[in-house]
């Protein structure tokens, strides 16, 4: 067995595009090789921000060897045929060819060809250049004198090396004959880029690790990563301080340097007064720095943690200072947008209103589009305003709280802070919110107003909060749903399905009861109106905004999308399929009530009277399907007669049904499940008895349609609870 | 006057710093040219690198470009971010295999020691929207500090670069603080002298700074400026229009270059101002990049795109 070593060494590989690239040269060249009968032990590849490496072990020396048989003409068919036969198998004379018998004792010739197996290693010689040519990076460029020529080899940036050995560990191993875009395979590697920068003369995976290693350079990015870490939090705990972990930066300088070296850098104290959102937003996408936590005053230590590529002469000293100078320039530029965004705004302090308000007038004077048919941003906000009044009440906030927070929402865009960092967006609104004085419940609803933001995100509480939050969500997926823009398969560019997740979590997290289609037509009711009002301005400009659909299909079509997502989340949270199924059939809009049902049905049919009925109501639906095919669907829906009832048990049977019917009826117009499916639950001896005793299918024919009948019956006093139909035995 | 040698030390001077990279490319066989003279944002406006890394004829240039960035005025208190800042930039034409080495070597040369400080190659793709080009590359981080964009050109003006140039762009202020050893830019000293001989980058630009810095934000007369980005476009379209014979030689591209460069410098004053919403902003780019797609589209029928030969 022979192992491969493959090194692609190039300029600097973005650290974004490593991992991918790691995984994509490895199953690359393994389809590749499986393809063509070459099965390996086992295939690991690495990513360095100048290498790409890819170690297969266990491939056999070369491709099995083939053997096929070709039938061919009789003895003694006609010459054409036997031509043909002779070029198709490669012959030169029938002699070639065998002669067998067939169970007839009919001869005809055979062609035995036997095409003996590659060696591996011009096998390897093939695939490889093909899969460099045609290497999937994201984007990748020419350079070179070669970029003037036709079809350039293109990389993510110039490759210079490539290594590519292969054989046997006990043996010296070869080098994979092939050449691509002018360099040729060989056996050299350069170490790190100024620690050791020499050429390196490997032969296989473990010297070529090992050399590498004392040339400076990690090859394994795991491995790199754990060195990261565990030196960031020592150094942190040697100063009595806590990494503020960040798992995607942890990733990314992992991919920006061969040999980590961690140091510590320092900032002046005075910065602490900007928040620590910032200070850390600004560190770490400028500057891809951790930063630390004291825990003695629970925010941010002046303190940051910076991965290096070198291990410098001074021990780091050069390089901490240098870095903390950037550092303090940057949040000397992060605190000049932090007291700019507190002061007035040139053009728009005439109204001497307080700076964030200012900085709404300015959002709607930029009319900024939000969406080409949905109009511009300060539309919206005005769609929100009267959406988050409206709900308010609902949600037990104060209607001019909510209406407030609302205006205030989307402020912050224009700030000069949010500007730079976006992911501060809603954070830094509150915080000017708090400082000219707002209201805490509508600062705070600032912020809260784009939660949940994923699956695992906090869910806002606050009322103020739950209505803005809420209002925001709506008015985005009726507005796209009135422009007929859904999410389609995989494409949801305005997170659609996110928002309406969100809308469902926050119904049900704060238990919040509301007919959901109504508040649909509602919020449709306002869209259409500003649209309304917008067209008369817009008339002339031909840029009419209107919602093509029609709102009884909105509220349909975003009724089912809201279920949908809602038996994504139940399912992901442990609820059996099938009854989301049973309860959704019954057209319910109220989330809590629909929930609260599914789970009363969970624990209804884990006890005995719950699976004996359900026996009980299959057997009823399953003859009644049969029968109903006869006389046809709906054939016994009237109600059963008392006055046919011949047997006794169809009788206990009838009366049982009475009252189950009523009980159940008013257990649910209390909204107590529980109660409605004991009530149904009392039929369950009822019903066992009937099909003990009585023929459904009797000999006189009134007879039959009235036991039909009482069967039909039951089936829509159990369907009250839910489609038990859809419920798998 | 007694000679003293720190004036032209790269470690110790501002001035040393430029004279040295001058130098440094000087060897490498570039043409080093003087900066252009028109308020530019970036070194890459300059033509010898828009339009000259454009066509196949071989290209090697290096020059200092003050450049022009509006809205990164802080009035003289940021101590790294200027409004007006002087790049060194370099073009290679085609991009060498050896370009990183050379970038490295230069860096030596003014003093950065690879064993004391960091450097590295951060992707950054740079792209122009203005001028239609874009290109792979990184910013190279000296200790965390961007020092200079590094880019293989792909496309400029709207054609594809055959062959790629490489385009290197040094920050001369952050360099130079980096080998001086100073916190702030305005210290930085420029002439190498001390005492009363010595000039420092403050004494030179600090009082511009405020004073554009004021002007950029609160000043620009911004009708004015709408009227220039309207002007300069309709001339650029007039001059290229005069100089284009049908399949011929164009006979009026550089003329034609300059106002597309004086609109771009119009948008961004304005934009600086903040008069420009989001929406008309995209419009403008597209409108500057009309300009520069057409400058690039006539400079592929001169000589200096290879034309004849
Ligand atoms: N406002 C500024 N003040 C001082 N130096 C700057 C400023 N902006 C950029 N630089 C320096 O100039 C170099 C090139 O700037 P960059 O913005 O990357 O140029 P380009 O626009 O040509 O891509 C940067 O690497 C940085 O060192
Ligand atoms: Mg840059």
């Amino acid at each position: 067995m022979s192992d491969l070593l493959l090194e692609l060494f190039s300029e600097e590989i973005p650290a974004r595009m490593q991992a991918q690239a790691a995984a994509d040269l490895k199953k690359l060249v393994t389809d590749a090789l499986v393809e063509r009968g070459l099965l390996y032990e086992a295939a690991t590849s690495f990513a360095t921000p100048r290498r790409l490496t890819l170690h297969i072990v266990g491939l056999p020396p070369s491709q099995p060897d083939q053997r096929e048989e070709k039938k061919g003409p009789r003895v003694g068919a006609p010459e054409a045929a036997v031509a043909g036969f002779l070029k198709s198998a490669g012959f030169s004379s029938l002699d070639e060819a065998r002669i067998d018998t067939d169970k007839k004792g009919g001869q005809f010739y055979v062609a035995v060809i036997e095409k003996k197996g590659a060696p591996t290693l011009d096998v390897l010689a093939e695939i490889l250049p093909a899969v460099v040519k045609n290497f999937p990076w994201p984007k990748s460029m020419r350079w070179g004198a070669a970029s003037a020529e036709v079809n350039p080899l293109r990389w993510v940036r110039p490759l210079h090396a490539i290594v590519a050995t292969f054989g046997p560990e006990t043996e010296e191993p070869d080098i994979v004959p092939f050449e691509v875009g002018g360099i040729k395979a060989g056996n050299v590697t350069y170490g790190h880029r100024f620690m050791a920068p020499a050429a390196i003369q490997v032969r296989r995976f473990d010297d070529y690790v090992s050399k590498l290693y004392d040339a400076k350079v990690v090859l394994d990015p795991a491995r790199r990563r754990d060195i990261i870490l565990h030196d960031c939090k020592d150094l942190a705990f040697a100063q009595g301080l806590e990494l503020v972990e960040d798992e995607g930066l942890l990733h990314e300088v992992a991919g920006l340097v061969e040999w980590p070296v961690v140091l510590m850098g320092e900032f002046d104290a005075g910065f602490l007064d900007i928040p620590g959102e910032v200070i850390r937003a600004t560190i770490r996408a400028n500057q891809k720095c951790f930063v630390l936590r004291d825990p003695a005053t629970g925010g941010l230590a002046n303190k940051f943690l910076l991965v290096s590529n070198v291990l410098a002469t001074d021990g780091g000293k050069a390089i901490a200072a240098g870095n903390g100078r950037v550092v303090r320039a940057r949040l000397s530029d992060a605190l000049y947008f932090w007291q700019t965004d507190q002061g007035p705004l040139p053009d728009f302090s005439a109204s001497g209103k307080p700076p964030l308000d200012q900085r709404l007038e300015k959002l709607r004077a930029l009319n900024i589009v939000f969406h080409a048919k949905l109009g511009t941003q300060g539309e919206r906000i005005d769609r929100i305003i009267a959406l988050a009044r409206e709900l308010a009440p609902k949600v037990g906030a104060d209607p001019d709280k909510a209406a407030r927070a609302a205006e205030l929402a989307k402020a912050d865009l224009v700030t000069e802070v949010v500007g730079e960092f976006p992911e501060t967006q809603g954070l830094m609104g509150r915080r000017y919110a708090e400082l000219q004085g707002e209201d805490a419940e509508v600062a705070a609803a600032i912020e809260e107003h784009y939660k949940p933001q994923g699956p695992t995100d906090r869910i806002p509480n606050a009322p103020v909060s739950v209505a803005v939050a809420l209002a925001d969500k709506l008015d985005t997926l009726v507005g796209f749903w009135a422009i007929d823009e859904k999410p389609t398969g995989s494409k949801d560019p305005f997170a659609l399905r996110r928002a309406a997740l969100g809308v469902i979590r926050l119904i049900l997290e704060n238990r919040l009861r509301f007919a959901l289609r109504g508040t649909i037509l509602a919020t449709h009711h306002l869209v259409e109106n500003q649209f309304a009002e917008l067209n008369t301005q817009r008339e002339e400009a031909g840029q009419r905004v209107e919602s093509f659909v029609s709102p009884v299909r909105i509220a349909d079509d975003l009724l089912s999308f809201f279920a949908d997502r809602l038996k994504i989340d139940l399912r992901d949270r442990g609820a059996r399929h099938d009854l989301l199924d049973a309860v959704f059939a019954l057209g319910e809009d109220d989330l809590v009530l629909i929930v609260r049902r599914i789970e009363a049905l969970d624990a209804f049919l884990k006890t005995e009277d719950g699976t004996s009925l359900l026996a009980g109501y299959k057997r009823a639906a399953n003859i009644l399907k049969a029968e109903e095919k006869k006389d046809g669907a709906g054939a016994f829906e009237a109600a059963p007669s008392a006055d046919l009832l011949a047997e006794a048990e169809e009788k206990a049977l009838f009366v049982a049904m009475e009252t189950a019917t009523a009980e159940a009826d008013a257990a649910l117009k209390a909204e107590n499940f529980e109660a409605a499916m004991q009530a149904l639950s009392k039929l369950r001896a009822p019903v066992d008895a009937f099909f003990d005793k009585v023929t459904v299918n009797a000999e006189n024919p009134e007879l039959r349609r009235n036991r039909l009948s009482l069967l039909a019956h039951l089936r829509r006093a159990i369907h009250l609870v839910a489609d038990f139909s859809k419920i798998g035995g | 006057m007694t000679q003293n040698p720190s004036a032209l030390d790269p470690k110790k001077s501002f001035q040393g710093l430029i004279l040295t990279l001058q130098t440094f490319w000087a060897r490498q066989g570039a043409v080093v040219l003087q900066p252009y003279d028109m308020e530019v944002g970036a070194g890459t406006f300059h033509p010898a690198t828009t339009l000259r890394s454009l066509g196949k004829k071989p290209w090697k240039a290096a020059y200092v470009q003050p450049s022009r960035r509006p809205k990164d005025g802080r009035y003289g208190e940021n101590p790294n971010r200027l409004q007006h800042y002087y790049q060194f930039q370099v073009i290679l034409k085609p991009s060498p295999d050896n370009l990183q080495d050379l970038y490295l070597q230069s860096l030596a040369a003014i003093g950065v020691d690879s064993a004391l400080h960091d450097i590295r190659f951060v992707e950054d793709d740079w792209e122009s929207p203005t001028l239609g080009a874009w290109g792979l590359g990184w910013e190279c981080w000296c200790d965390g500090m961007e020092v200079s964009q590094f880019t293989y050109f792909q496309q400029v003006a709207g054609v594809e670069c055959s062959p790629v140039s490489g385009e290197l762009t040094y920050g001369l202020e952050r360099l130079a603080m980096y080998v001086q050893g100073v916190e702030n830019v305005y210290d930085l000293n420029f002439n190498g002298l001390e005492g009363d001989a010595r000039i420092s980058y403050g004494d030179v630009f600090l009082q511009a700074e405020q004073e554009y810095s004021r002007h950029n934000f609160e000043a620009a007369d911004v009708k004015k400026l709408f009227g220039d980005f309207d002007r300069a476009e309709a001339e650029c379209k007039a001059l290229l229009a005069f100089g284009e014979r049908g399949d011929e030689k164009h006979l009026m591209v550089l003329p034609a270059y300059d106002q597309c460069v004086k609109a771009s410098h119009a948008f961004n004053l304005l934009d600086a101002r903040g008069v420009i919403s989001v929406t008309e902003r995209q419009s403008y780019i597209l409108r500057v990049r009309e300009l520069a797609k057409a400058c690039g589209a006539a400079w592929m029928k001169t000589d200096g795109a290879g034309l004849n030969g």
